[in-house]
């Protein structure tokens, strides 16, 4: 691949592995994000998704294989300038306001002058943030704080942005306004990758989505391309009975099914054929209380393919 | 109830090794050296003061005498400058070398034994003719000119047996009357026995009859010699301890402001800024660099403040010294800020931070000099001070503001402090490599 071709690419892993001691928390991670794309990482606690992210960002040091940020290497001032980080904690100065914070992380990104002060008022206005600019961070509201910490990440303007779980802790509306400026840094054309663990935001803002796991990538792609993977275009269905001596478990299990006290799981290809599970209940005497169809989606992909729910 | 009370504060105790080490260890070192310093006090190892002595008389008393002050075990007493590889046989100190070496701190007092003293040695009760002594003092060290003056009047006693039976006969001879021809020939003998004892060195009763009251003012006729001091160094200022404690305290609170400025490194890296900051444009170095500049301008301001408040208050003349101040002040600075981030980039929380830089800095003014006067330790722990900042900056200001010695003269304390602190400052970019990389 020539120098141009991996000058525009936002982010190329390539064979990346961290150990500490006989753990390995990265075990040869390779990927590569499109221009423009809003990434997905999700993984579940200690699937190797904190180390992955700080090696992108230059603060681990992988054992092997590198990452490249629009064809330079991490730490490289090129690198640097290109990528805006948004750290999972609220690494900004809470005594500071939120003007003294956006000059401060624009000078460390090098900024000066009017160029900074632009840089301060976009990010101001950005974050929605221009009637507190001269409150102290510590007397905001949390997502207010969640804001100014994603604003401090994006002084610099760069091309690539990595939000680390960005809504933790805050309320829905909040959590909406953080959506909105995503969405607005989407539709300037800036690369994203987003880790979170509520999955409706991963749904929402993500066009690619990758699945890491005991430090592999286990799986990636779009939402439903995902959801083919692991479930075909099948939907489950769960079916509630009331008391009865037919053997539950049985009657599932000729339908390709499980059951688990008065609950049966199948799955059906197209949503007709619940009417066949009805009569077949019927014929047996089965008194039914509920049916519940329900498509697959990202929790379902994350489930089957982890074993573990995302937030637990 | 209150067992499961009990038994959950021990075990937070017990897994938070700073309040371990403030709980136990702290008292237990400072009780030490508290121990040290005042304990020896009443033992062999009593500080003692340093005193030169200049014989003008080079008498057989007055060399009697000489000896039985190089004896006296609550003084150091010094007829010349101690032998060095450039001058293996210094001379003996004259009136005016040994003023000029008071002047200079190398020893806060001097003996001067007067021409005349061998004819008019001793005199008993106030009156009567005798040679007067001259104490040259240091005034920053209140105790020395006392302990001097009382030494010498024992000194005089237990050291010229045959000269106080001479004095004593002559008093005797022309209060009383004289003695039968008998009589004196009986106390001539006593008195041959008693020149050849004088002559021999016989030892000085350490434990003996202790002289009359040490001088009490500049000038005291009522012991058996008479004494006058005279203050050679700070005899036109106000207080002398004044420049000693500005410096002390306030190179003592350096180093807590130094820490806990330190300390932001710490709470940068648990929340997160630091990786932030580090992520950006800025490297370790520079990160570090900046942070010892902000620390040694806020101890800069710091020692400002302190001593023109001792100026405003206590009448301290600053403003004749502001280029020897600056001077020190910025090396002292410097060197309190490299250690604040060495204490930092050491520790791993700021429990531990506020443990140990507590433990260390308490210990150092306690040894250094901050906390009470150099003048009542002994050698050794005078010697071991000189591991401190504290000792140095503290000596520093004295030549500043006490002795009013030129800029120039501040050469081992700049070297000193200004090495210090370029050592302390690579130890800490050494240790801040755990912030680095993972």
């Amino acid at each position: 691949m020539s120098g141009d071709q991996n000058n525009s690419v936002p982010l190329r892993v390539d064979g990346v592995v961290k150990r500490f001691g006989a753990v390995t928390a990265v075990g040869g991670v390779s990927f590569e994000i499109q221009p423009g794309a809003c990434f997905g990482l999700l993984g579940p606690n200690g699937a190797g998704k904190s180390t992955l992210i700080r090696s992108i960002v230059g603060r681990v040091r992988p054992d092997a294989g590198n990452v490249r940020i629009f064809g330079h290497p991490v730490n490289s001032a090129a690198a640097r300038a290109d990528l805006g980080w948004v750290p999972q904690e609220l690494a900004v100065y809470p005594l500071l306001t939120c003007r003294e914070n956006l000059e401060a992380f624009g000078k460390y990104q090098g900024l000066h002058g009017k160029t900074l002060d632009g840089a301060i008022a976009w990010c101001l206005e950005w974050a929605a943030l221009e009637d507190r600019a001269g409150s102290p961070v510590k007397t905001l509201s949390g997502g207010m704080k969640r804001r100014v910490n994603m604003a401090a990440g994006l002084i610099h303007r760069p091309r690539l942005v990595l939000l680390d779980e960005p809504t933790v802790g805050v309320d829905p509306q909040s959590r909406n306004r953080i959506f909105e400026m995503v969405e607005a840094l989407r539709s300037d054309g800036t690369t994203i990758i987003y880790t979170t663990h509520y999955m409706e935001e991963a749904e929402r803002l993500c066009d690619w989505i990758a699945i890491i796991d005991h430090g592999q990538i286990i799986a990636q792609g779009t939402k439903e391309t995902l959801v083919a993977q692991s479930f075909g275009s099948r939907s489950s269905v769960t079916m509630h009975f009331g008391a009865t001596r037919v053997d539950l478990a049985a009657w599932a299990a000729a339908r390709g099914g499980t059951a688990e006290d008065s609950v049966v799981l199948c799955s059906v290809e197209k949503p007709a054929e619940i009417a066949d599970l009805l009569e077949a209940a019927s014929r047996e005497g089965l008194e039914v209380l509920d049916v519940t169809l329900q498509r697959p989606n990202l929790e379902s992909v994350f489930l089957a393919l982890t074993g573990k729910e995302l937030r637990a | 109830m209150i067992g499961a009370i009990l038994q959950t504060s021990f075990r937070a105790l017990r897994r938070d090794r700073g309040a371990f080490v403030m709980s136990f260890i702290l008292p237990i070192g400072f009780f030490t050296i508290f121990g040290f310093v005042f304990g020896s006090m009443r033992g062999s190892s009593t500080p003692r003061v340093t005193v030169l002595v200049v014989d003008e008389d080079h008498s057989d008393t007055s060399r009697a005498l000489v000896r039985g002050l190089l004896r006296e075990p609550s003084l150091d007493a010094m007829t010349h400058a101690r032998a060095t590889k450039e001058n293996s046989s210094p001379a003996d100190y004259t009136a005016a070398t040994a003023e000029a070496a008071v002047r200079s701190g190398d020893a806060p007092a001097a003996l001067i034994i007067p021409a005349g003293f061998g004819a008019n040695p001793i005199a008993f009760g106030p009156g009567g003719q005798r040679a007067t002594f001259q104490i040259l003092h240091d005034s920053a060290d209140p105790v020395a000119a006392q302990v001097v003056a009382g030494m010498l009047q024992k000194t005089v006693m237990t050291s010229l047996p045959a000269t106080m039976a001479t004095m004593g006969s002559q008093y005797f001879d022309r209060e009383i009357g004289g003695l039968t021809p008998e009589q004196r020939k009986q106390m001539e003998l006593g008195l041959a026995r008693l020149r050849q004892q004088q002559q021999q060195d016989a030892p000085a009763s350490a434990g003996g009859q202790q002289g009359q009251a040490a001088v009490s003012s500049a000038d005291d006729q009522s012991g058996m010699v008479a004494v006058h001091v005279r203050d050679v160094v700070g005899e036109k200022k106000k207080s002398p301890m004044i420049s000693y404690y500005a410096a002390g305290v306030g190179v003592m609170f350096l180093m807590f402001t130094a820490s806990a400025a330190g300390g932001s490194l710490l709470d940068e890296s648990e929340s997160g800024a630091l990786d932030r900051v580090l992520s950006a444009r800025v490297t370790m170095t520079t990160l570090l660099a900046g942070k010892l500049i902000y620390c040694a301008l806020l101890a800069f301001a710091q020692l400002t403040l302190m001593f023109l408040w001792a100026a405003l208050v206590f009448h301290l003349d600053f403003f004749s010294h502001i280029p020897g101040f600056m001077v020190m002040t910025a090396i002292t600075s410097f060197a309190v800020a490299s250690f604040g981030m060495l204490l930092a980039s050491v520790a791993r929380t700021r429990g531990q931070l506020g443990a140990f830089s507590t433990l260390i800095i308490l210990t150092m003014s306690a040894l250094g000099g901050s906390m009470f006067p150099k003048f009542i330790m002994s050698d050794t722990m005078i010697k071991v001070g000189y591991f401190t900042f504290n000792s140095w900056a503290i000596e520093g200001y004295q030549k500043i503001f006490w002795r009013d010695e030129p800029i120039r003269s501040l050469g081992p304390e700049a070297a000193v402090l200004v090495t210090a602190g370029v050592v302390l400052f690579l130890l800490a970019r050494w240790f801040a490599r755990k912030w680095e990389y993972s």
